[in-house]
């Protein structure tokens, strides 16, 4: 048993896992419920029940797990088009998810957003994203927005490695340098920018170098380890909760999934590919965690929440068609067609 | 009632909402040193650098962290320069700011009011000088406003300041000196247009600098016997339908003119609508569809002369064409 394992606390421990295995679960589900969902890489479009592009984070769970077991609900988030694992780990409710990536009324966008666009103000979670980058600017102004109000609540600001080659990147790590901002961003580091292998197209070390040579420090870590995401993340939240500023966290983790669900990401080398899976988190943490039946229990309690959440979610209604003209804007509503 | 120019009638409505509300804030360049159009002088003195942000060069992030101060409960009043650096932004400005409070469920919306100063800008060529609410107007989730005076400048920014929704708020770039009455107690409706000089005979429908060029030219038509009714739309989206509707019914024929380029103008919705709802003669003056030059003679090319309107408003009182009755 290592030095991280040994600072946490079993019961800390198993939150991690349970917060691993729920995400695992909830996505295993979206998955098997996305076939024949989406026009692309082959697949044709069909009844599905979560349509449209779903982008999995599954073998990335530690990242969103490690992070979020030291954020506060009144702390906030912003996320990536892959932000089902941080919108779970950050408080979502699993059922209310479910429900939005079928488009029903009861979803937490009202059937509006879907999977891409997944929030929980309610949590703090500012919503996933279907622009890469997007989410820092966002994430910016949120922490201004923290500062105007006093206290000492941060936004996690999670983005991809595809992320840092957008000019939001420099332009949001400067500015909050700069406004010595309370972010913790985090480059979930998945190696793959859609179906490119992001070092193909990325120059120098990436995220942290960039990061560093901006003014904003931080650290690097493998993101498949929970333990050492959640004792460098609780490192760098305690500094930028001080008043520090900005710090970055570039977790290196990997896409297991293709892009989207139905992308069987067949561009990957199939020898490395089986290697990378020895590494899932789920089974590294497990290993360290000597207590088989508990973690056997949390795996089927996961399982089990995620199948009353599908479900509600089989069960519930479908919005109506007038909630298409709600929530667009107050000034000229009604005025749709000129 | 003050005397005060265009660029102080803003920032006094700027002032005094900043004085009312605290989750009022200013981000963007130059702003602590007042805005390259003194639009903001004195508001980092008064209320400090934490409410008039300075920002870098970062126009992703201006209008990008406005969305996030706007989602986590602020109320950010955006400084963009001129519109044609907003494209620098639209990302931000379409993808996110309006389309945040509609995907997330109206779970956040986006009390925001972006000021992309818009028009020809003399002598500033291409890529400072472009009128682009048609963009804008296209985009479901946005308010679109064109205010023309130092009044409208002060109670269309208070009325957007209010209504909750994200605004793109066109100030002109060359009105900032422009002088005129304001009194503090007129308030402006959203969606209600002006008319500025009524008329009789031709209904000229234009917002932002081109008003005044209309009343120049109703001034010229007036010498030949012909009266034009000038209406300011002062709000693009929504615009008023009902008052430029009723002028139609009234003169039967209309002209829309504006700064933009002609093609794909808002005049043409605009124009379309009348198609769609009353027997109006219509036509539409805007600039050709070529980039503002820089010499005088070619940025004379994309300028709406009041002789332009009148001659335009000439044509629509022409017997009709047999062979093209519409003409």
């Amino acid at each position: 048993m290592n030095k991280a394992v040994r600072d946490v606390e079993l019961a800390l421990a198993l939150a991690l896992y349970r917060t691993m295995a729920r995400i695992r679960a909830f996505e295993d589900a979206a998955e098997e419920a996305s076939k024949g969902g989406v026009a692309a890489f082959g697949a044709s479009l069909s009844e599905a029940k979560v349509r449209g592009p779903l982008h999995l984070s599954t073998g990335q769970e530690a990242v969103a797990a490690g992070v979020c077991a030291h954020l506060k609900k009144s702390d906030l988030l912003t996320s990536t088009h892959r932000g089902h694992g941080h919108t779970i780990a950050k408080g979502a409710a699993l059922d209310r998810m479910m429900c939005e990536l079928f488009g029903r009324a009861p979803g937490y966008n009202g059937g509006k957003g879907g999977s891409m666009h997944i929030a929980d103000f309610s949590v703090g979670m500012l919503g996933a994203n279907g622009v890469v980058a997007a989410g820092i600017p966002i994430a910016v102004g949120a922490a201004h927005a923290l500062r105007a109000r006093g206290g000492s609540d941060v936004v996690a600001c999670f983005f991809g490695d595809g992320a840092i080659n957008r000019g939001p990147f420099l332009e949001g790590l400067n500015w909050a340098a700069v406004h010595a901002l309370p972010i913790l961003f985090v480059c979930e580091d998945n190696r793959w920018a859609a179906t490119t292998a992001s070092d193909a197209t990325t120059a120098g070390a990436g995220a942290l170098a960039r990061a560093e040579a901006i003014g904003v420090p931080g650290a690097q870590v493998d993101g498949n380890d929970v333990f050492a995401v959640w004792e460098a993340a609780g490192r760098l939240l305690a500094e930028v909760r001080k008043g520090d500023g900005p710090r970055l966290l570039h977790a290196i983790t990997y896409r297991v999934k293709g892009h989207v669900s139905v992308d069987a990401a067949a561009y990957r080398d199939a020898v490395k590919h089986d290697k990378e899976l020895e590494r899932d988190p789920l089974v590294i943490a497990a290993q360290r965690i000597a207590t088989r039946d508990q973690l056997e229990a949390i795996g089927r309690e996961a399982r089990e929440e995620v199948a009353a959440a599908l479900k509600i979610a089989h069960e519930a209604p479908w919005p109506e068609a007038k909630a298409a003209y709600t929530d667009v804007q107050d000034t000229g509503a009604g005025r749709w067609r000129g | 009632m003050a005397r005060m120019n265009y660029a102080r009638a803003s920032c006094t409505a700027l002032e005094a909402a900043m004085r009312s509300d605290d989750r009022v804030v200013v981000v963007g360049e130059d702003v602590g040193r007042g805005g390259i159009f003194g639009q903001y002088r004195g508001l980092q003195q008064a209320f400090g650098g934490k409410r008039v942000i300075d920002t870098p060069i970062s126009e992703s992030t201006i209008l990008g962290a406005a969305v996030g101060m706007a989602l986590a409960g602020l109320q950010p009043v955006v400084e963009m320069r001129v519109v044609d650096f907003a494209l620098c932004a639209i990302d931000e400005l379409v993808n996110q700011a309006a389309k945040a409070r509609y995907m997330f469920g109206g779970q956040g919306r986006v009390a925001m009011v972006a000021r992309l100063p818009n028009g020809l800008w003399s002598g500033s060529a291409a890529q400072h000088s472009q009128s682009l609410e048609a963009w804008f107007a296209h985009i479901p989730g946005l308010v679109v406003v064109a205010p023309a005076t130092p009044q409208d400048n002060y109670s269309l920014l208070q009325a957007s300041l209010a209504c909750g929704d994200p605004v793109v708020y066109l100030e002109h770039k060359e009105l900032w000196g422009l002088e005129g009455d304001v009194d503090p107690a007129k308030s402006a409706q959203l969606g209600e247009a002006e008319i500025v000089h009524p008329g009789r005979d031709v209904t000229v429908v234009t917002w932002s600098r081109t008003r005044h060029t209309a009343l120049e030219a109703a001034a010229l038509t007036e010498q030949q016997g012909v009266s034009i009714e000038v209406i300011d739309l002062r709000t693009i989206w929504p615009w008023d339908r009902d008052t430029v509707l009723a002028s139609a019914a009234r003169t039967g024929r209309v002209l829309i003119t504006h700064e933009a380029v002609q093609v794909a103008g808002f005049g043409a919705e605009i124009a379309a609508t009348l198609a769609e709802e009353t027997d109006a003669r219509v036509r539409r003056l805007g600039a050709p569809r070529i980039p503002v030059g820089y010499s005088m003679p070619l940025e004379d090319e994309s300028r709406i002369t009041p002789q332009a309107i009148s001659a335009a408003c000439t044509k629509l009182l022409e017997p009709r064409n047999a062979r093209n009755p519409h003409r």
